[in-house]
């Protein structure tokens, strides 16, 4: 024990400062073998923090007013426009906050998708992967509020589609969509009750949830490439023999990760920030007009996987609307997520040594995930539609046939020690 | 890890057909590539003519007019060429015109406020600034509409053909395909003062010109650009090295 500083122990009589640090950073042992995958949940703290510190600046400048201004553009629309013109660095701080938003749903995705590789989700990490689920329902509900703000066209007919949606449940819903909005149609009332929960209260929730997930994680321990425990194999001080400390270990390689990832965030920013209309959509340009419908709709890409969900369900049932079945369809598309810990029966965690058949279960639900993000950025046809139902069933079967195919899949057997490969 | 990428590749190959099999061939006019440039003579040029005719209808409303002297202007020039008499050199680009009366007098539409416009305008078929371009030089005489002319990319367009003292007069060839679409040829039958040359060179100006406007940073945004790139790479190079020095006893 080496002795302390006079300061360092007068704070730890009265404060875990020291402990703290052991037990997060320089004693919490994860393992060795961590490979690409494991970059994005340390990079979506990142973005957490990107897009934290730059919305105090934008809303030191935005104004989530609706009224228009003497030229007939909304207030909210001109000080964004504000921003990117006049408030020094403006731009820069905008096009960090919107390449955030898309880049914060690139970084979860993966992380999610690594968990789907590596079993993250099994026991004992059942709470670590239901915190990750509500952290994702949390980053929807703050992205789907923070993109009425600029106030464009489709920021308010985005809006307008979803909200509507909640409309179609039977019964409160008429009254429930009145409440989301304020008002009777997306007005003034909305954007300022979509400012307050975009900046105060979702984010406090977000932050709680993080915090919620990554002291579960350290409770249970990090999950690696092969789904062994490490704990299983400690050497005689109880140290796992294949975990590292996090700290320095783990905080230098997340260092190279950052500036891989900032390369190509950058990389957007500075050169493609609309990245082609989906990142910031062109019509969004467009100061919002509610007598003019645009032609076409499309949600922001991360929100069209499930939006196609929605689209795909075209039946009524029990005498009730489509379209609340959509909604029905797209809310058990994330919830059912959040059941993966049970619906898997196999023996082993990781992709490494599970048989033919989740392999191929993953790789179809993969393409079937992609197929309706594309599909949601376009138009309805019946031939789209027919193609998102496929998807939209596929989707599904993959969770819901799980107990059954993850029990029969032949799995190969899982080594003692941890493997580099 | 060898089955992963054997499958990763599957996926790519099957995300890549998917959009072949449901995307139907977008339609609509087509357009014609700006020829946009960034010379300052030239975007002087279509500032002049964008304060002095564009702003007589429109707003450009995010605009300074002493933002101006990025593109090479001084202030002087400003004042003395295009500001209006009612303007400070320091004032936005706003008009007299109140977007209420505009409604009425332009058959229920105000001329929307230009500043953004080719930022709008993108599309699959070609960029804001190719719409912009087309769309100045599509102008055509249809007696059937209330201001007495029509626009190939904008069809029923409230706008009337401001520059045709100078483009003349278009008239329009419309042939119907047997598989039921059209096609507009358009024909000059009156001449302009000024060439077809001459003309698009012109409305290429103003579209340089509102380019830049979109979105003044643009170039600079593309310079800082380089350098944070070439900064991050030796940062990841620092980083990695770091990592390897600090992993060097892990096996």
């Amino acid at each position: 024990m080496t002795t302390k500083s006079g300061l360092l122990q007068w704070i730890d009589e009265r404060f875990p400062l020291t402990s703290t640090i052991r037990e997060h950073l320089t004693e919490y042992y994860a393992p060795k073998n961590f490979n690409f995958w494991y970059y994005f949940g340390s990079l979506a703290l990142l973005v957490l923090v990107i897009q934290i510190v730059t919305g105090i600046f934008l809303v030191m400048h935005y104004k989530p007013d609706a009224s228009l201004n003497a030229s007939g553009i909304p207030v909210a629309f001109a000080s964004v426009e504000y921003i990117m013109r006049e408030v020094p660095g403006g731009w820069f701080i905008r096009y960090m906050h919107s390449t955030g938003a898309s880049a914060f749903f690139i970084v979860v995705y993966l992380h999610m998708f690594r968990g789907l590789l590596y079993g993250s989700y099994r026991k004992p990490r059942e709470l670590v992967w239901i915190f990750g689920v509500l952290i994702f329902l949390a980053l929807m509900a703050e992205a789907f509020m923070g993109y009425l703000l600029p106030w464009g066209q489709m920021s308010y007919w985005g809006a307008q589609v979803i909200i509507n949606l909640f409309s179609a449940i039977p019964v409160i819903g008429p009254d429930l969509s009145t409440v989301i909005r304020g008002d009777f149609v997306i007005s003034d009332a909305t954007l300022n009750r979509f400012f307050s929960l975009h900046v105060i209260a979702v984010p406090l929730v977000l932050l709680l949830l993080v915090a919620a997930h990554i002291i579960a994680l350290h409770e249970v321990g990090s999950n690696n490439p092969d789904g062994i425990e490490i704990k299983k194999k400690k050497d005689a001080n109880g140290r796992p023999l294949d975990g590292i400390p996090f700290h320095p270990y783990y905080t230098v390689k997340d260092i190279v990760g950052v500036a891989g990832f900032l390369i190509v965030f950058f990389a957007v920013l500075f050169f493609v920030p609309e990245a082609g209309g989906y990142f910031l959509e062109y019509n969004n340009f467009i100061p919002a007009n509610p007598m003019v419908t645009p032609p076409h709709i499309a949600p922001v890409w991360y929100f069209t996987p499930f939006y196609s969900i929605l689209r795909a369900v075209t039946y009524p049932l029990f005498g009730i609307d489509a379209k609340f079945w959509g909604v029905v369809a797209m809310g058990a598309a994330v919830i059912i997520i959040a059941f993966l810990p049970w619906l898997d029966r196999a023996p082993v965690k990781s992709i490494r040594y599970k048989g033919p058949i989740y392999k191929t279960a993953l790789t179809i639900f993969v393409i079937s995930f992609l197929i309706l993000g594309y599909l949601g950025v376009l138009p309805p046809t019946p031939g789209r539609t027919l193609v998102s139902q496929i998807c939209a069933v596929l989707y599904f079967a993959f969770f819901l046939l799980m107990p059954w195919y993850s029990k029969i899949d032949p799995c190969k057997p899982e080594p003692e020690r941890v493997t580099w490969k | 890890m060898k089955n992963l990428i054997v499958h990763a590749k599957r996926l790519i190959a099957a995300a890549l057909l998917a959009p072949a099999l449901v995307l139907a061939a977008t339609a609509g006019p087509q357009l014609d590539k700006a020829p946009l440039s960034k010379d300052v003579e030239r975007l002087k040029r279509g500032a002049t003519i964008f304060v002095t005719t564009c702003l007589a209808c429109h707003s450009a409303s995010f605009m300074r007019y002493n933002k101006l002297t990025e593109i090479g202007f001084t202030e002087e020039e400003i004042k003395e060429k295009l500001l209006p008499p009612d303007k400070k050199v320091g004032d936005l680009m706003t008009i007299a015109m109140r977007p209420q009366d505009a409604k009425k007098w332009f058959g229920g539409v105000a001329p929307p406020d230009l500043t953004l416009v080719t930022r709008q305008r993108n599309s699959e078929l070609g960029s804001g600034a190719d719409w912009v371009y087309t769309y100045l030089r599509t102008f055509y005489r249809d007696p059937t509409r209330p201001n007495g002319w029509n626009n190939v990319v904008f069809p029923g367009a409230g706008m009337p053909h401001v520059f045709w003292e100078l483009q003349g007069e278009q008239t329009a060839k419309v042939t119907k395909h047997p598989d039921g679409t059209e096609s507009i040829e358009l024909v000059l039958a009156k001449p302009g003062s000024m060439s077809t040359q001459e003309y698009d060179e012109m409305v290429a100006d103003v579209v340089s010109f509102m380019q830049w406007m979109g979105e003044p940073i643009a170039d600079k945004r593309k310079s800082i650009g380089i350098w944070v790139m070439i900064y991050l790479a030796v940062f990841f190079a620092l980083a990695y090295a770091l990592k390897k020095a600090y992993w060097k006893d892990v096996h």
